[in-house]
C-alpha cells in the first residue's frame, strides 16, 4: 500500500525532506572542504599547492552562492525566511543558519578574495572599460591604493581572516551535522559524531572537487598540470579520507554493538532500501574503492599520467561516496517509522520544485557561477596584469 | 606616516557592514510583529488567533439546552455518556440557526460502528455480529439510540 | 443588530455555558479566560477505547484536517504471548472509518489513540528557527501557521509522529487540543465524541478535576518516557508494546 511495509504512524508516510535536503549539506562541505584547501596555503604554508589557491576560494564562492537556493525551494513560505534573520530561536541549530551563512559569505570567503584579488581588481578598473570597468570601480569600494604596503596589510588581514576562516567553515557545515545529530527522536540521525562526520567527509569532498576542478580547467586551457601541486593534494586527500572513514566506521561499531531498540529496524533498512545507496555507492564504490586507488600512489611510485587518471577516477568516486552519504542520511532518516516497525519508499518527483531536475539544475549552477567569477576573477597568474603576493609557478610537466 | 593610511580600503569594507547592521536593525523594528516576545519566543497574538477558530461542534450542554426531553430519556439509558455529536455530527450550526437541519443518520451504518463484534474491542462491550443478531432488521427496529434498552412490545 | 428570537438562542446556550463554569467555580472559562489558571493534559482509558475512530472523524470535522493526514489516529495492537518487540499494529486511514473486525481471538489485541502530546519540554519547540511553534502559558503546544516557514524540522523532531506539513497551507499543523474549545469552556472534538470516556480532557491547575484522583489510584503512562519530553497526554493501563 502506497509503498509502506509494516507500520508507520499515519503523518510519517510521506517523506518531507526531499532530495534537495540532500543537496544541500553536499554543497556547503564542497564549500568548507575547498575553504580548507585554500587555508593549507594561507595558513599553513603549503606551497605546493598555491596553483589552486584562487581557484579554491572562487569554487567555495560559487557553491556557496548556490547553498541557500534548495533551502528556499523547499521551504512552504521562502517569503518568510528572513524571519530567521528578525527572530532567530536560540534553542534551535536551523537558527543559526541565517547568520553563519552571512558572516562566512562576507567576512570570510569576500573578504579573502577581495583581499587577495584587490590589486588585480584596481588594475583591472584602469583597465577595462564599460561596464566591467563600473563593475571594477565598484569592487575597489573607492580605493586606488596598492602600495606595497597596503598589499602587505592586506596580506596580514588575509592571514587572520583564513585563521577565523577555518573554524567558520566548521561551524558552517558542521552545524548541519547537529541540526541531524541533535534530534533524539531519530536514531538514525541521533549522534554526538554526526557533526564531526559530516564534517571531515565535507572536507573529502571539497578537497577532491578542487582537485578534479583544477585538473579539468588547467587541461581546458591547453596547459601542463602541476604534478607536485596535485599530488600533495591527493596525499592529504587521502589522510582526510581516513580519518572520516575512521569516524564513520566508528560509527556504525558502536551502532551494531550496543544493538539498541532501533537497531534491528535500521539494520534492516540498511540490508534493503538503502542497500545501493549505501552499501554499494557510499561504501564500496565511495570509499573503499578511492582509498585504496589513493593509497597506491601513496605507497608506490607510479608515473605522472597513471597517477593523473588515478586521482580523477578518486576523485570523481568521492563525489558520488559523499553524495551518497547525504542521500543516506537525510532520505535514510525518513525510510523507516520511529514505531520500529515499518519503512516507506521516497517517491522522487521529477519536475516538482523539489524533483530531480531542481536537484540537477542546482547541481549544475555553480558551475555557471564559478565560469562567471574565472572570467571577472582570473585565478591563472599568467593572465594578471601584475604580480599577486602569492608565490606560485606553474612545474614543468614530470615524466 | 601613520598606518592607517594604507588599510583604507580596510575601513571601507568594514564601513559596508556598520551600514548593513544599521539598516537591519532599522528594518528589524518594523518588521518583528508587536507581540513577538510577549510570552516567549513566539507571536503572543497567534494564541488569540487561534482561539478565534470557528467551532463546529456545539457541544452537548448546547444541545441540552433546547432537547431536554433527550437528555431525561437518555440519562437512564446505557448511551447516557455519549454526547449527542457523536452520532448526528458537527451541530454549532444547527445551535446557531435551528432551522437548518442536521442530516438523517443511517442507523445501520452507524451503530454498526462501535457495535459490530470484533475480538479485538475489549470484552465487557456490548458488541453483536449484525447478520446473526438481527437478521437484516435495521438496529432501530428493535433498540431506540436515545436509550437503546429493548422496551416490551406496545409499551412506550 | 437588534435582539431578535434567533440571537437570543445563540445567547442563551453561551450564556448556559458560562453559568455551568461559574456554578462548577471556575468563573475564567468562557468568556473571560485567563491562560495562567489553566494547566492542561489528557487522560486516555485504553481498556475503554473500542476502536471506533469517531474521535479521528470529529477531529477532521471540527479542525478541517486534510485528507491522508492526522492530528489524531488510532493504532490497534495485536501481541502474541511475551513477544512485546514484535506487536502487530495497524491504523488503515488512521483508524478514521473504524477498523477491521476480527473473529478469532487470537492473542491480545487492544487500541491505542494517539495525539499531540503537548510536550512540556516539547523537542518541536525547541528546533524551530522562527519561534513559530511555541507551548502556552496554560500547557498547549501551538503553530503560529502565519509566521511558520513550513522547513519542516519540527516534524522530524517530534518523537511521536504527530506533526505533519499541510498540504495547501505548507505550514505544520497539528492538534491543537481544540484550544479555541477549550479556551471557551468546551471540550475538545474528540473527547465530546468519544462514546466510552477513553479520551478525558483534563486540567491539571483545577483541584476539582478528576485526573488527580485517577493518578492515584491507576497505573498510567506516557508515550516514550525515555526521550524526557514531559509529555502530558496519560495512557491508563499502557502495554509494554506499545510504540
Amino acid at each position: 500500500m502506497n509503498g509502506v511495509q509494516g507500520y508507520m504512524y499515519p503523518n510519517e508516510i510521506g517523506l518531507i525532506w526531499s532530495v534537495l535536503i540532500v543537496l544541500y549539506p553536499y554543497i556547503t562541505g564542497l564549500v568548507a572542504g575547498a575553504f580548507i584547501l585554500a587555508s593549507l596555503v594561507r595558513v599553513f604554508n603549503v606551497k605546493a599547492v598555491a596553483p589552486t589557491y584562487r581557484l579554491a576560494l572562487l569554487t567555495a564562492l560559487s557553491f556557496l552562492i548556490v547553498a541557500p537556493l534548495p533551502l528556499q525551494l523547499h521551504l512552504g513560505h521562502p517569503e518568510r525566511s528572513p524571519e530567521m534573520y528578525f527572530t532567530p530561536h536560540a534553542t534551535s541549530a536551523m537558527a543559526m543558519f541565517g547568520y553563519v551563512y552571512l558572516w562566512y559569505l562576507m567576512a570570510v570567503l569576500v573578504f579573502e578574495i577581495w583581499l587577495d584579488y584587490r590589486k588585480d581588481i584596481v588594475l583591472f578598473s584602469r583597465s577595462t572599460t564599460g561596464w566591467k570597468r563600473i563593475l571594477y570601480k565598484i569592487m575597489t569600494l573607492g580605493s586606488d591604493n596598492i602600495s606595497e604596503r597596503s598589499l602587505a596589510i592586506d596580506h596580514k588581514v588575509s592571514w587572520i581572516v583564513t585563521v577565523v576562516g577555518i573554524p567558520s567553515a566548521f561551524i558552517l557545515h558542521g552545524y548541519v551535522g547537529f541540526i541531524f545529530g541533535s534530534i533524539k527522536a531519530n536514531p538514525w540521525w541521533n549522534s554526538p559524531l554526526m557533526p564531526v562526520v559530516f564534517i571531515f567527509s565535507a572536507m573529502v569532498s571539497g578537497i577532491a572537487a578542487v582537485m578534479l576542478i583544477y585538473m579539468a580547467t588547467t587541461k581546458w586551457r591547453k596547459l601542463p598540470i602541476d604534478m607536485p601541486c596535485v599530488d600533495t593534494i591527493a596525499m592529504y586527500l587521502f589522510y582526510v579520507f581516513i580519518l572520516d572513514f575512521s569516524l564513520e566506521m566508528l560509527d556504525l561499531i558502536h551502532r551494531i554493538y550496543e544493538a539498541d531498540e532501533s537497531f534491528r529496524s535500521l539494520d534492516f533498512m540498511v540490508h534493503t532500501k538503502l542497500f545501493v545507496s549505501q552499501i554499494v555507492l557510499q561504501l564500496i564504490v565511495g570509499t573503499a574503492i578511492p582509498i585504496i586507488l589513493l593509497g597506491i600512489t601513496q605507497v608506490t611510485k607510479l608515473p605522472a599520467m597513471v597517477r593523473r587518471r588515478i586521482y580523477i577516477i578518486a576523485g570523481c568516486l568521492v563525489q558520488i561516496g559523499i553524495f551518497s552519504m547525504r542521500w543516506n542520511v537525510v532520505i535514510g532518516g525518513q525510510l523507516f517509522s520511529k514505531s520500529f516497525l515499518g519503512y516507506t519508499t521516497y517517491k522522487m518527483a521529477m519536475a516538482t520544485k523539489e524533483g530531480l531536475l531542481a536537484a540537477i539544475i542546482l547541481s549544475i549552477l555553480p558551475f555557471v557561477i564559478l565560469a562567471v567569477l574565472v572570467k571577472l576573477l582570473p585565478p591563472w597568474h599568467e593572465e594578471m596584469p601584475g604580480h599577486n603576493v602569492v608565490d606560485s609557478k606553474p612545474q614543468a610537466l614530470e615524466v | 606616516m601613520s598606518p592607517l593610511k594604507d588599510a583604507g580600503h580596510l575601513f571601507r569594507f568594514a564601513f559596508l557592514f556598520v551600514i548593513a547592521f544599521f539598516a537591519f536593525l532599522i528594518i528589524r523594528h518594523f518588521v518583528v510583529p508587536k507581540s513577538f516576545g510577549q510570552y516567549g519566543h513566539y507571536r503572543a497574538n497567534a494564541i488569540g488567533e487561534i482561539a478565534a477558530r470557528p467551532v463546529h461542534f456545539a457541544g452537548h450542554d448546547t444541545c441540552e439546552t433546547c432537547h431536554a426531553d433527550i437528555l431525561e430519556a437518555k440519562k437512564t439509558g446505557k448511551h447516557a455518556n455519549v454526547n449527542c455529536e457523536a452520532c448526528h455530527g458537527p451541530l454549532a450550526k444547527h445551535a446557531d440557526d435551528p432551522s437548518v437541519l442536521p442530516p438523517k443518520l443511517d442507523t445501520a451504518v452507524l451503530c454498526i460502528r462501535c457495535h459490530a463484534a470484533s475480538a479485538a474491542k475489549p470484552k465487557g462491550f456490548p458488541q453483536v455480529d449484525a447478520e446473526q443478531h438481527s437478521g437484516g432488521l435495521t438496529c432501530e427496529t428493535c433498540h431506540k439510540p436515545h436509550n437503546p434498552a429493548l422496551v416490551a412490545e406496545g409499551a412506550k | 443588530m437588534n435582539i431578535n428570537r434567533r440571537h437570543f438562542l445563540v445567547m442563551l446556550p453561551a450564556a448556559a455555558i458560562a453559568w455551568k463554569y461559574v456554578q462548577a467555580g471556575t468563573p475564567e472559562a468562557s468568556p473571560n479566560y485567563t491562560m495562567s489558571e489553566h494547566w492542561w493534559s489528557m487522560l486516555i482509558d485504553i481498556p475503554k477505547c473500542i476502536g471506533c475512530g469517531n474521535c479521528v472523524r470529529a477531529c477532521a470535522a471540527e479542525n478541517d484536517v486534510p485528507d491522508g493526514h492526522f492530528r489524531t489516529w488510532v493504532e490497534r495492537y495485536h501481541v502474541t504471548d511475551y513477544d512485546m518487540v514484535n506487536p502487530e499494529v495497524i491504523s488503515p486511514d488512521g483508524g478514521k472509518e473504524g477498523f477491521p473486525t476480527v473473529g478469532e481471538d487470537a492473542g491480545k489485541y487492544f487500541f491505542v489513540p494517539k495525539m499531540c502530546n503537548h510536550c512540556v519540554d516539547s523537542p518541536c519547540t525547541q528546533v524551530c528557527p522562527v519561534g513559530a511553534t511555541f507551548v502556552t502559558p496554560d500547557g498547549v503546544v501551538l503553530v503560529d501557521q502565519s509566521y511558520c516557514l513550513g522547513c519542516a524540522y519540527c516534524v522530524q523532531a517530534c518523537p511521536y509522529g504527530c506533526r505533519y506539513i499541510h498540504p495547501e497551507k505548507k505550514v505544520a499543523d497539528k492538534c491543537t487540543l481544540c484550544y479555541h474549545r477549550i479556551t471557551k469552556g468546551l471540550t475538545t472534538a474528540c473527547v465530546e465524541n468519544c462514546p466510552t470516556g477513553a479520551r478525558q480532557l483534563c486540567d491539571l491547575k483545577n483541584p476539582n478535576d478528576p485526573i488527580h484522583a485517577f493518578l492515584k489510584t491507576h497505573h498510567v503512562q506516557v508515550l516514550k518516557p525515555q526521550m524526557a519530553t514531559g509529555a502530558k497526554v496519560f495512557y491508563n493501563e499502557l502495554d509494554g508494546s506499545v510504540r
